[in-house]
């Protein structure tokens, strides 16, 4: 194969480079960890990579693909045992990867500032902001007497976008929300003016409508400064609409990189043709331009994409017919939340909810965090009781369900899987044991007739047999929730409550859950609820969606409704939120 | 409007700055494949491989099991009788043949003494963990997983006990209750005082093995709440619960030479290292070895239990472990 074998982008682009001189080089870049029982273990073999003056470059990758480490490689904050064995990294010029611990602290902050993933634990809890913003101005040499520190300080705060800075100074972290912290870390990342900025998922803990705010303030800024910014994310389309340059990542190699619009439109290493594929956000744009344009015009990239299509169209057609399987009408759900002594106060989680999922469809719940489709999931699995409304399931109050056989019933009728792939397994149970605890539970069968039932299952969710003998602890992620599937399966169930059960996963992965489930609904008949915070994912899988915010439903309509026609101006916000949406495909 | 159709690799149309690798640098690998022939792994196979590589493991579990052996069969190891054949002459006496520790102040063989001294330690030991876990364990449960009512009832008088400190609790309690004393009684009345520590261990390990999906999962299933307490929550919580159970049965073997050298643990017809231990130190001038032997003998078992619970820690907690 005649693949160019130039390993730097940009160095050889000569006419390109020209205007712009290289602010990062990365140059054959090799990270190793060192454990106990293997030795040396790499993680990051050979990367290469420019990142030109005002420019930004964005790493894509799934967990365990390096991104992470490169980025905390070229600030020399590896993680414990974590060790360049080799290559090196060049910043405007200067050779960091050779600088002592002391040289390096000097660029670090001042020179190149860093964003890091979450800003939860970033920031420490016992001291103020005012303190956090100070202490970094003075590290980094940029204030020299208390008063210019606060002043500027205040500066830093208002050009992260916080109003009132002067007062939100004495506040406390846990006084921020996710995205205030963010904006404070970006502040900070910032203050000292840096030429590189490196962000490392920035976003990846927040909420969607944050991420763009965040994002769209973190582009003004680094524009406005001529900031050289280096994205690392998980989320290729995220990453191809808020980078000019793409690095795609696998197992601690590059496998591809060049400009995004490249890469999205023409992707050439099979790898990168299965993550252009299966980003949700990127496959429901697909999906869009494909029903607004004519069918020929848009190439698609992959099977999955066809196969997803073709689904979502017949679903279409099934969302007019049918009558309501499940119906939810007013339903409530409050939660008394104890202030220390005798004062209590409500909290309305769920708000006058109502809405009907007909049988073998699937409704897609969306919402952002706290927006109540959590709670929402377990009223709907019968584990906490109604503050107010009814569910009715096949015609039956679920209210009105006495006693243990009735439960045990309804139990087998509606099972839930969970979102933490880590969690959704007892690591004390093998995966046998796992599958086959519902089965004992209701008492089918004799034992042989269980384990042969939880091999059809294995097969069910794709799942070799021969891991019925294995613990949670050696399954990924994925295989997890598969097996979290297969559980749910075994009753033989007619409603499955998705509670943001591919949220946790990795893109390829989320694809392969995804398209199993689809596959499941058509073959078994099943009718899901689906609770994702994911706009892009629900595009995929569902046939109707709510839209949630604040424990009220603020809209409801079929998928295509809400996607080619959202009504209220909250739904708009989630769908202009959508990373990739101003995308081009296909030139 | 999309004009060309997928390119082939290589195409020359591409950006001079578009880099894919090689295809065979990066083999794609089945993205979810299970690793089939690797040991089976769950947290007790790993515990156990963990603590099989540690020499510390072999050497305090011999340790154990020897002292257990000398303590079941203390006839095994010596002729003599520890309370018979002591001769006023002996008095004090150095090592001689067959009395290879040399002689107490009352002329009884301390050989003969250290032997016998085994099982009532290991006994009150023994026993007062055993005890110590099954009253911590169910409060504990019961505390953590039911919460509400019964988590206040028994978390106050977690605290209640706590307070009280549980050598100075058991000298008043075996003072007052002056009776015919054995290794039983002293084992139970430690308990009485030691089983907080447990139940706070437990109930905070069944808080958070309580708020995991699996244990949701398994409600959701129709399982009933006892059957996911005993099957899902406890397993999950018990590992802190044995570790700390392997450290204080050392420190009740202690407790017990502290009440016995005191007066008031074991009575003096019992043999325990405490009693011989408080018996020895009026001749520690003149025959300190009388005084080394039991002592010795007390901080090797004590030892040897310390250092398990600390082989069993490392291996049960996953943080101090490389996963």
């Amino acid at each position: 194969m005649s693949i160019d074998t130039q390993a730097n982008v940009g160095t050889a682009s000569a006419a390109t480079a020209d205007q712009r001189k290289p602010m990062l080089e990365v140059r054959d870049l090799q990270v190793g960890f060192t454990t106990q029982d293997k030795g040396i273990v790499p993680a990051v073999r050979g990367v290469n990579f420019t990142l030109n003056a005002g420019e930004t470059l964005a790493i894509v990758g799934e967990s365990g693909s390096g991104k992470s480490t490169t980025a905390h490689a070229i600030i020399n904050l590896l993680p414990g045992t974590g060790k360049i064995t080799g290559g090196s990294v060049f910043f405007d010029g200067e050779e960091i990867s050779a600088m002592n611990a002391r040289q390096i602290e000097d660029v670090r902050g001042r020179l190149i500032g860093f964003v890091p993933q979450d800003p939860m634990s970033n920031l420490n809890p016992v001291w103020n902001i005012g303190f956090q913003v100070e202490e970094t101005l003075r590290a980094n040499g940029l204030a020299d007497s208390k008063t210019d520190a606060r002043q500027k300080a205040i500066k830093v705060l208002q050009e992260a976008g916080l109003s009132d800075a002067a007062s939100r100074l004495k506040q406390y972290p846990h006084q921020f929300s996710g995205g205030m912290r963010q904006r404070v870390l970006i502040g900070i990342g910032l203050s000292s003016q840096p030429k590189l900025l490196i962000a490392d998922e920035p976003t990846s803990a927040l909420d969607v409508t944050v991420q763009k705010v965040i994002l769209d303030h973190l582009a003004m800024l680094t524009r406005e400064t001529g900031t050289s910014v280096l994205f690392i994310t998980h989320d290729l389309g995220l990453a191809a609409e808020r980078a000019e340059k793409l690095v795609v990542m696998y197992q601690g190699k590059i496998v591809e990189s060049g400009r995004s619009k490249d890469i999205l439109a023409d992707p050439v290493h099979p790898y990168t043709r299965r993550l252009v594929a299966a980003a949700p956000s990127l496959a429901s744009k697909r999906m869009q331009i494909q029903k607004v344009e004519d069918a020929d015009a848009t190439e698609l990239t992959d099977a999955l994409d066809v196969t997803m299509i073709e689904r979502a169209e017949q679903r279409e057609e099934r969302a007019k017919s049918g009558r309501g399987y499940i119906t939810v009408s007013d339903v409530s759900k409050t939660y008394t939340i104890r202030r220390g002594g005798f004062k209590a106060d409500l909290f309305t989680a769920v708000d006058k909810v109502s809405f009907q999922i007909d049988k073998g469809t699937t409704m897609g719940i969306v919402g952002e965090s706290g927006s109540g489709k959590s709670t929402l999931a377990k009223l709907m699995l019968k584990l906490e009781p109604l503050s107010g409304g009814a569910i009715s399931v096949d015609g039956k109050d679920i209210d009105s369900i006495k006693g243990a056989k009735e439960l045990l019933a309804f139990r087998r009728k509606v099972q839930p899987v969970f979102q933490d792939p880590y969690g959704t397994l007892d690591p004390m149970y093998n995966i046998a044991n796992t599958i086959a605890e519902p089965l004992n539970t209701h008492k089918i069968g004799t034992s042989k007739q269980r384990r042969a039932r939880v091999r059809e299952l294995l097969d069910q969710v794709l799942m070799p047999q021969s891991t019925m003998n294995r613990y949670p602890g050696e399954l990924s992620g994925g295989q997890r929730q598969r097996i979290a599937i297969a559980r749910a399966l075994a009753l033989k169930p007619e409603i499955l409550v998705l509670d943001e059960a591919v949220s946790a996963l990795d893109v390829l992965v989320q694809g392969q859950v995804l398209n199993l489930l689809t596959e499941l609904q058509q073959e078994l008949g099943l009718t899901y609820m689906f609770i994702t915070h994911d706009l892009a994912v629900v595009r995929l899988v569902a046939d109707r969606v709510c839209v949630m915010q604040k424990g009220r439903i603020v809209e409801t309509a079929t998928t295509d409704e809400v996607f080619d026609n959202p009504k209220e101006l909250y739904t708009q916000e989630l769908l202009s939120a959508i990373p990739g949406a101003g995308f081009e495909f296909g030139r | 409007m999309p004009t060309d159709t997928v390119s082939p690799p290589g195409r020359g149309g591409r950006s001079p700055d578009h880099y894919v690798a090689p295809i065979e640098d990066t083999p794609l690998q089945a993205v979810d494949s299970v690793k089939v022939d690797a040991k089976v792994s769950s947290l007790w196979a790993d515990a156990w491989r963990a603590m099989r590589a540690r020499p510390l493991f072999w050497f305090s579990s011999v340790m154990i099991l020897f002292i257990a052996f000398v303590g079941i069969f203390p006839q095994l190891f010596t002729n003599e009788l520890p309370n018979d054949n002591c001769l006023l002459a002996n008095s004090n006496g150095g090592p001689t043949a067959g009395h290879p520790m040399g002689f107490t102040k009352q002329g009884c063989d301390v050989f003969a003494r250290v032997i016998y001294g085994a099982q009532a330690s290991l006994t009150v030991g023994v026993v007062a963990t055993v005890v110590v876990v099954l009253i911590g364990v169910v409060l504990g449960a019961v505390a953590g997983f039911y919460g509400g009512f019964s988590d206040g009832l028994i978390s106050r008088a977690t605290d209640i006990f706590f307070a009280i400190p549980f050598v100075l609790g058991a000298i008043v309690l075996l003072s007052v209750f002056q009776g015919p004393s054995n290794a039983i009684i002293v084992a139970l009345i430690l308990s009485l005082f030691g089983w907080p520590q447990t139940a706070r261990i437990t109930r905070g390990a069944v808080l958070e093995a309580r708020g995991a999906d699996y244990v949701t999962a398994s409600i959701a299933l129709g399982v009933t709440r006892f059957k996911v307490l005993l099957k899902h929550v406890l397993p999950n919580a018990i590992a802190p619960v044995i570790v700390v159970a392997t450290v204080s049965l050392g420190i009740f073997i202690v407790a017990e030479a502290t009440l016995s050298y005191l007066g008031v643990g074991l009575p003096p017809s019992v043999m325990s290292w405490g009693n011989d231990i408080a018996q020895a130190q009026v001749s520690i001038r003149t025959a300190p070895m009388t005084l080394f032997y039991p002592a010795a003998a007390l901080s090797l078992t004590v030892l040897s239990f310390l250092m398990l619970g600390d082989v069993v820690r490392d291996a049960l907690d996953p943080k101090e472990r490389a996963r």
